[in-house]
């Protein structure tokens, strides 16, 4: 498989990273090259095969129900590039 | 007196201990050299002198009460990755500009409840992609070692690269800029460039140390290790960073063992793997030689050679490449200039995240954003995804079915070649070159399984080289066990001071 | 997924449109927010009202390196709600990462689960009408799945003229997405539906239910067809929080698809919103974009896994369910199926049913639940809950009709006494002299007396005895209403010779 200009600009889209002209077409080359060499691996016999769910075969940890967190708005916000009465802002989104 | 920053953690350790010298006078020495040597070799991205002072005080006063932890008084430096409350934090990327987290990592934490001291963070490969050191935002590391380095082979001045990601901490082991460093490990991040700069690095069992607190480039793959001087280092250290972490689900509940009591132990009645599928097409004959060499000490040492196969090792790196940007191309959608780091304004939402997301990272971060977020897009899940998913528990089963044969570790090259220039023409040209650095690290991220790089020789421009120990899931003592037997056989490998 | 057609056509259920009949499809996802203390991944609170993100930890706010550790109850309470809708519980499940951008959804992936979720197949029973005759149409709905997911944080958009504000108070809380099949043929049936689902979570209590604090809210799933033809394309309407809302949206939303396939045009696949204030629907602007959710197993979580035994043990501590209680209450006590179901439509008033019938007559139980209580706290806008009249005072009451202490007619001004000024009922009969009147003497008095002074009326009740009925009337006024009634009634007739 391999990715055409189009679907580069699709995939940025999709990712949120704004691209232009040539950023696209240098994108288009590298994909490419990677998929390229990851190719191979349709070449493997995964008949059977499970997909790996979890590196270490173990139950998952589960916490108890109590409110251990929170009543930290000032040190939520603390790192945010625009904000007000501890909200963070972003510019207006239309619904 | 000798120079403080030529003791390996175990020597400090003592001295401290025998109040020959206080942990103020070693961390000043460190934060001497690296205000002195750093500009050469761009390892750190924040020396943090303050709070080295702060802590080392802290560490003479418990020391004076004979009291203090297994690293008390030990300037360690610490890869940018991980969170240190009020610290920079930034991945090494511009998009956490000025990002001072309000959390320690649980590794960090660790350190510091032992006594450790931070000098400063260091420097890395972008959110840890790559093999180089230079996709940093902060600019590429400059390995310690050159070409001709000890009188071996022709020198130049040549700038090497120190490996990556792990770059600015295995650059400040080898230049004496910190007793030892915390380093992360996705597909060789650890082990590549310790074996670039002639150190140690051991990534461990995935979940054996905390990842809570550790900015994540790829979930299923990313483990903390150290990076230090000497094996018996690396054993302290990692003892140290290992904990059962509740806030980690992918944290394993077992106890953490004393590493540094496998050192020395014999090697009779061990059998060492050497997997057939590691000899690939146009691997340089010093690299075969080396590893030769590892086996001839191995066996002298009293361990039993066998010959192995693990078959699907070839299709680890191609899997690594959906895997890994898979996870980080979700992992990484939280920078999106609403919480913290860089924003660039934009006309309304949409715009606003894709600049912020196209300025704020660079070149080989967008490259696997955009591959992981392509491999996972409806219609080629099943193709690319599921497939490499697929793919991972076959490899992981060929390290399965050799450990049920009995092997107890496995040895390979750490690496196909040594350290090459910044700024190499041929691996800018074709990404995959670079990907081609983890080819024998990689397969260990994807089996979740321990693996340690210890350094054993010299290639032609004396330039140092590394072999790898593969383990048993949670058995990292065969590993510092065996690589000590090979630190022993190869000797200390230290580059030529230049700087 | 191929859609089965679950019901068959009726004429009743048609909507009639220029071309003739239509059929409207309903299906509905109901968002109901788990009853847990803290969220489905992180320690904050799940109360609702805090300060702008008060209940918010790192994790809920996606700080690089924090890892998700899930709330075992929130596991539980799925499992219990599962067993309430007698669904198939998967004793494996997985969470997934569902990737998209938006303010609210600071990870930049809501966690989820897509293929596996924690509860597949199951179904309701819901109950519609009364229709002319005063019957009730018992409908099967089936449940497609239960899983388990994060809620969103929530922007305002009316705080300022450039910005939108984020809150991330409910960004993490647990809740359940719980799939309907497409078996719902009337607004009336989906609103039935959700009542009823609301009634099964309420008892079971894993989910208050409180459709003002968005506890509870469905995204309605709507299209229309030819009676019994294909199933035509379906519109989804976002985020209905309230009962008759979901029946006004599938009303106006069904009459405008109508419009415009008899217009000769097609539905476009899309996703509305429905103005209360208009009482329509309009498409979401946002939500135009193609999705590309990229879903894959979030490699921070393992699988949720665990036992039949776990399930069964949780099976046991189950609550009766208002299905089983309503058939019990019939059963049982002798009540109509009518009154049972009003009884169990809230667990509350079930409850208070029951402990006001406990050692009583049930049939006057429930005639005085319904009819006085409920009728005075529905006057009143109150909630069970908040009712002024205790089950044990209200019990009170009925003893003393029972024993004999008061008549019925007094016993409805007992009731309102208590209603507004509360105390012991049997006390206020005492203290206000409400006893009735059962000595024969006194009542014998009266009864000569009226008699007397009516002559008239005595002929005619000779000639018509059920005029007798008048003496009666005229004695318990005489005596306050406290004579009682029988012995009255007995002593008339006797007096007056008729029988």
């Amino acid at each position: 498989m391999s990715v055409d200009l189009a679907t580069v600009k699709r995939v940025a889209h999709l990712a949120r990273i704004a691209v232009n002209g040539d950023d696209a077409e240098r994108m288009t080359g590298e994909l490419n090259t990677i998929l390229g060499f990851v190719e191979q691996l349709g070449e493997v016999d995964v008949s059977g095969i499970e997909p790996m769910t979890s590196v270490t075969p173990m139950l998952m940890k589960k916490r108890e129900d109590m409110v251990t967190d929170g009543g930290i708005a000032d040190r939520i916000v603390s790192n945010a590039p625009a904000t007000a009465e501890n909200f963070f802002l972003v510019p207006k989104v239309v619904e | 007196m000798t120079d403080l920053t030529h003791l390996t953690i175990a020597e400090a350790r003592a001295r401290l201990k025998a109040k020959e010298f206080t942990a103020a006078e070693l961390a000043d020495a460190y934060l001497a050299a690296i205000d002195a040597a750093n500009p050469h070799f761009n390892a750190y991205v924040a020396v943090t002198h303050d709070k080295a002072r702060e802590m080392a005080a802290a560490s003479d006063a418990r020391l004076a009460k004979g009291e203090g932890g297994a690293l008390e008084g030990i300037p360690l430096g610490i890869k940018d990755l991980f969170a240190t409350k009020g610290f920079h934090t930034q991945a090494a990327s511009h998009i956490l500009d000025g990002f001072k987290p309000e959390y320690e990592s649980t590794v960090t934490a660790n350190l510091w409840a032992d006594g450790a001291v931070m000098l400063g963070k260091l420097n890395m490969d972008e959110f840890a992609m790559g093999s180089s050191n230079e996709t940093s935002y902060y600019g590429p590391v400059v390995n310690p070692w050159r070409r001709g380095a000890n009188g071996v082979g022709k020198a130049d001045n040549k700038q090497l690269v120190p490996g990556g990601s792990s770059g600015g901490s295995a650059a400040a082991v080898a230049a004496w800029l910190c007793a030892g460093a915390t380093a992360t490990d996705t597909g060789g991040s650890i082990r590549q460039p310790a074996a670039f700069t002639g150190t140690v690095g051991i990534k461990p069992t995935y979940g054996r140390v905390s990842r809570w607190g550790i900015v994540a480039f790829a979930s299923s793959l990313d483990q903390a290790g150290p990076i230090a001087r000497d094996v018996r280092d690396a054993a302290i250290l990692l003892k140290s960073m290992a904990s059962v972490d509740a806030k980690d689900t992918t944290s394993v509940d077992r106890p953490v063992p004393d590493y540094e009591a496998a050192l020395g132990q014999s090697m009779k009645g061990m059998k060492i793997g050497i997997p057939r599928e590691y000899r690939v097409d146009g691997m340089p004959d010093e690299i075969e030689k080396l590893w030769k060499q590892g086996i001839e000490w191995l066996r002298a040492a009293g361990a039993e050679i066998v010959d192995i196969s693990l078959p699907h090792t070839k299709y680890a790196l191609p899997a690594y490449y959906i895997v890994a940007p898979a996870e980080a191309s979700s992992n990484l959608a939280r920078y999106d200039g609403v919480r913290y780091g860089l924003r660039v304004p934009g006309k309304d939402i949409v715009d606003m995240y894709e600049k912020t997301r196209a300025e704020g990272f660079g070149r080989e971060v967008k490259r696997r954003i955009m591959i992981g977020t392509y491999v996972l897009s409806a219609g080629y899940y099943d193709a690319y995804y599921v497939q490499a998913q697929k793919v991972r528990t076959l490899i992981k089963r060929d390290f399965e079915n050799a450990y049920r044969d009995g092997i107890d570790a496995i040895l390979t090259p750490a690496t196909p070649s040594a350290a090459f220039g910044i700024a190499d023409e041929d691996m800018a040209a074709d990404p995959v070159k670079m990907y081609l650095n983890d080819i024998f690290t990689v397969t260990v991220n994807m089996a979740g399984l321990p693996g340690i790089a210890v350094p054993a020789g010299v290639d032609a421009n004396g330039l140092p080289l590394g072999l790898q120990l593969i383990g048993r899931p949670f058995d990292e003592e065969t590993l510092f066990r065996a690589a000590h037997v090979i630190e022993q056989a190869a000797g200390r490998f230290e580059p030529q001071k230049w700087w | 997924m191929s859609i089965i057609d679950t019901r068959i056509p009726e004429a009743r259920r048609f909507i009639p449109g220029a071309t003739g009949d239509w059929e409207v499809i309903i299906g509905l996802e109901v968002h109901a927010q788990v009853t847990s203390q803290s969220k489905l991944f992180s320690g904050a609170s799940t109360k609702f009202g805090a300060e702008p993100n008060a209940n918010v930890s790192l994790v809920d706010a996606a700080m690089p390196g924090m890892l998700p550790v899930i709330n075992e109850e929130c596991v539980k309470q799925a499992i219990r709600s599962g067993l309430g809708l007698k669904a198939q519980i998967n004793l494996k499940s997985v969470f997934d990462r569902k990737n998209y951008f938006y303010p609210d959804l600071p990870q930049g992936y809501q966690i989820s689960q897509y293929k596996q979720p924690i509860v597949g197949e199951g179904k309701i029973m819901i109950s519609v009408g009364p229709d002319r005759e005063g019957k009730f149409e018992e409908i099967e709905v089936g449940i497609e799945r239960l899983h388990l997911e994060q809620d969103a944080g929530k922007s305002m958009h009316d705080q300022h003229p450039t910005m939108s504000y984020v809150d991330l108070n409910r960004s993490g809380v647990a809740l359940m997405e719980i799939v309907s099949k497409p078996d719902m043929r009337s607004a009336d049936e989906a609103k039935a539906y959700v009542t009823k689902l609301r009634t099964i979570l309420r008892y079971l209590g894993t989910c208050d239910g409180n459709m003002d604090e968005g506890s509870l809210r469905a995204d309605v799933n709507v299209s229309v067809r030819k009676p019994g033809g294909e199933f035509g394309t379906r519109c989804e309407i976002k985020n209905v929080n309230s009962i008759r809302f979901i029946g006004q949206a599938i009303d106006y939303e069904a009459r405008r698809q109508i419009a415009i396939l008899e217009d000769g045009g097609s539905i476009d696949q899309e996703t509305r919103l429905f103005d209360p204030g208009k009482g329509e629907t309009r498409s979401m602007r946002s939500k135009e974009e193609a999705h590309d959710y990229r879903y894959f197993p979030d490699p921070d979580l393992l699988p949720l896994e665990f036992d039949q035994a776990y399930v069964d043990a949780l099976a046991a501590h189950l609550p009766e369910l208002p299905d089983a209680k309503r058939d019990r209450l019939v059963g049982k006590l002798g009540l109509s199926v009518y009154d049972a179901s009003i009884l169990v439509s809230e667990k509350a008033i079930a409850d208070y049913f029951e402990q006001v019938a406990d050692g009583r007559d049930g049939k006057t139980a429930a005639n005085w639940v319904i009819n006085d209580l409920l009728g005075l706290l529905n006057k009143a806008g109150k909630g069970i809950e908040e009712s002024p009249v205790s089950p044990a005072q209200l019990g009170g009451i009925i003893d003393l009709i029972k024993e004999g202490v008061i008549s019925g007619k007094i016993a409805k001004d007992l009731f309102e006494i208590v209603w507004s000024e509360g105390g012991d009922p049997k006390q206020i009969v005492e203290t206000r002299g409400m006893k009735q009147v059962t000595d024969t003497g006194a009542i014998e008095k009266a009864v000569d007396e009226i008699i007397a002074a009516n002559p008239d009326k005595v002929a005619q009740a000779l000639a018509k005895p059920t005029l007798a009925g008048w003496f009666v009337g005229q004695v318990m006024k005489a005596t306050g209403g406290k004579a009682n009634p029988q012995a009255v009634n007995d002593l008339v007739k006797a007096k007056l010779g008729i029988e």
